[in-house]
């Protein structure tokens, strides 16, 4: 049997981690709500929200998450339609070369971006792609790609045969079984694809850093970073910032954690 | 951050296809031989074209000297004779075992501590604690970097915590100090990395069937012998993925480095990926940076497969 005092240390233990883990948010929150200077006033209730609107409008964030949004949209759209059309291959159907392919694609899962993003620099340079949404947009196409191309032919796999089955008898053409019959029942493995997309591309930081240089194009992240380097002493501002810019991967974690961390955990541990 | 998580999403895939040999599956109008490389083509157009291709760029020019604008000249390897040789780069991959160190060993030695305390008894409020220690994966790192900036910042966070406990002398400029600040940049992967390891281990564990426990009691084990004879060998799975998915994070720390440190003081924190940013785009030495992503590339390759050859050895 398991004691009282023991079970009442597990709480303590319990409590201990989740405290070192929100911790360093909560430090920031509090510095973002500090008063920028000491004759800032009372505020509210001791609060200061007005350093968000500071932040927002110091560091020109309007025009910046507009990038990363218009970033993530093409990313995520065009990686989760070419991922469930490649998954749907690999996973449903048999052709000559599908192992070998199905490899090349896994290893773009291991490719790290610093390997790509030297070569593609210099290339969309030599074609006038460079400061162009595109150039911080194609490569991670790629990268989503591997992957969502590795999650949805798991996922295809998995779905009932019989399905397929009935569905070719019921004289669908491989088209009409994917829209109107397989996606459907996939339909948790694409979203847990499209946040764990939106998360990555939200918060890249070397692919908009290099694809830029005239700094035209700045997502985010990227946006926070220059800030910072021009307001590194102005605490209460740059927390503000740094919470913008966090907020909207936290708010989707928020609502649909279960994907997030499925996404990550059991897509990473087997098929 | 094209994360960790996708690294070694792979694992599992080996013993996926291997499993497809033996088992055919009923395939969607397989007779008309061109409809699945349509299905195929658009994925694998944007895949080669923007990933492929670019590693094989990667490598060609990792064989030249080049400044990025006037003409390459041919040097065969001297550029990964250089990630031998040049001390400076040397010690960047020290970093990066270091950062190992704190990305990886640490965050799976707390959660298996954390994992051994738990299993003994069953907590409420699991499912909010693993909402609560993952968050930090799911945070831009920029954001990460900054909060953490504050937090050793010389009239940050700690330094005040310190004074206020009567313990000022202690207190310094710990991103500043050439001895502290890699292990201070190692600890925020430490604080990143762990929630991720502990929820995979808790998940692990949780699977691991209670009567293994009971007949371990029955034998007079104690918690430290049930831990090794039984906890420690179940999630055995889990810690190589675990530490798969770590080690990748740790060679492939770019942003916190650039946002809190930028490699100093002098170049006492940087790591290979900062040197291939460094090299290809402020210094002009792109051959050098294409060598050292190619190095760094092989690792992580090199890495997934032995850890596939771990799993493969436990599956038989």
């Amino acid at each position: 049997m398991i004691s009282r005092s023991e079970r009442l240390m597990n709480y303590v233990v319990l409590f201990l981690f989740a405290a070192m883990a929100l911790g360093p948010v909560l430090i920031i929150l509090a510095n973002a709500f500090a008063p920028q200077s000491a004759d800032a006033g009372g505020g509210f209730l001791g609060l200061h929200p007005g350093n968000f609107v500071d932040a927002w409008q110091q560091g020109n964030f309007s025009s910046y998450m507009l990038t990363s949004v218009a970033v993530a949209a093409i990313v995520v759209v065009s990686a989760a339609v070419l991922s469930i059309l490649a998954g749907y291959a690999f996973g449903t159907m048999t052709f000559r070369g599908s192992q070998v392919l199905f490899y090349l694609f896994l290893l773009g899962i291991m490719v790290p971006a610093e390997a790509i993003v030297v070569p593609l620099f210099f290339d969309f340079r030599a074609v006038g792609l460079t400061n162009t949404l595109w150039a911080i947009a194609l490569p991670q196409i790629a990268q989503s790609v591997a992957f969502g191309t590795f999650w949805m032919r798991a996922s295809f796999r998995a779905s009932s045969t019989s399905l397929i089955e009935a569905a070719t008898l019921d004289g669908a053409g491989s088209f009409r079984t994917l829209i109107s019959v397989l996606l459907p029942v996939a339909r948790p493995a694409v979203v847990t694809l499209v946040v764990l997309t939106f998360m990555w591309t939200w918060n890249e930081f070397l692919i908009p850093l290099v694809m830029s240089p005239n700094g035209d194009l700045r997502t985010a992240p990227l946006a926070l970073a220059f800030f910072q380097g021009q307001h590194v002493q102005e605490t209460a501002l740059l927390a503000a910032a740094a919470v913008l810019v966090a907020l909207p991967v936290v708010v989707v974690y928020l609502l649909l954690q279960r994907h997030f961390i499925r996404g990550m955990l059991e897509g990473s541990v087997r098929e | 951050m094209k994360s960790s998580s996708t690294q070694a999403a792979e694992l599992g895939a080996a013993a996926g296809v291997a499993r497809q040999r033996r088992r055919r599956r009923p395939s969607v109008n397989s007779r008309s031989g061109l409809t699945p490389y349509l299905y195929l083509l658009p994925a694998f157009v944007a895949y080669a074209a923007f990933l492929l291709y670019p590693l094989i760029r990667a490598g060609q020019i990792s064989l030249y000297e080049w400044d990025g604008l006037s003409l390459a000249t041919f040097v065969g390897f001297d550029n990964y004779v250089e990630v031998l040789t040049d001390p400076e780069l040397r010690a960047s991959f020290v970093h990066a075992l270091v950062l190992i160190f704190f990305y990886a060993v640490l965050p799976v030695i707390i959660g298996l501590a954390l994992g051994a305390v738990l299993q003994r008894a069953r907590v409420r409020g699991l499912a909010a604690f693993r909402t609560i220690v993952f968050l930090p994966q799911v945070i831009a790192l920029v954001v990460v970097a900054i909060a953490w900036r504050q937090i050793y910042a010389p009239d940050g966070t700690l330094n005040s915590v310190l004074t206020s406990l009567g313990l000022q002398e202690l207190a310094r400029p710990w991103l500043g100090d050439y001895l502290l600040a890699l292990p201070a940049v190692g600890l925020i992967g430490t604080w990143v990395q762990t929630g991720l390891v502990t929820v995979l281990l808790l998940a692990g564990m949780s699977r691991i069937p209670g009567d293994l426990y009971e007949a371990a009691r029955l034998d007079g084990a104690g918690p430290v012998r049930e831990f090794f004879a039984v906890t420690l060998p179940a999630v055995r799975g889990e810690i190589v993925v675990a530490l798969t998915l770590t080690i990748i994070a740790a060679l492939k720390t770019f942003d916190l480095i650039y946002v809190t440190t930028g490699g100093g003081p002098g170049n006492s924190t940087s790591v290979p990926s900062y040197e291939v940013f460094r090299r290809a785009f402020e210094l002009g030495q792109v051959g050098s940076a294409a060598a050292i992503a190619i190095v760094l590339t092989v690792m992580i390759f090199l890495i997934n497969l032995a850890v596939n050859r771990i799993g493969e050895r436990e599956d038989a």
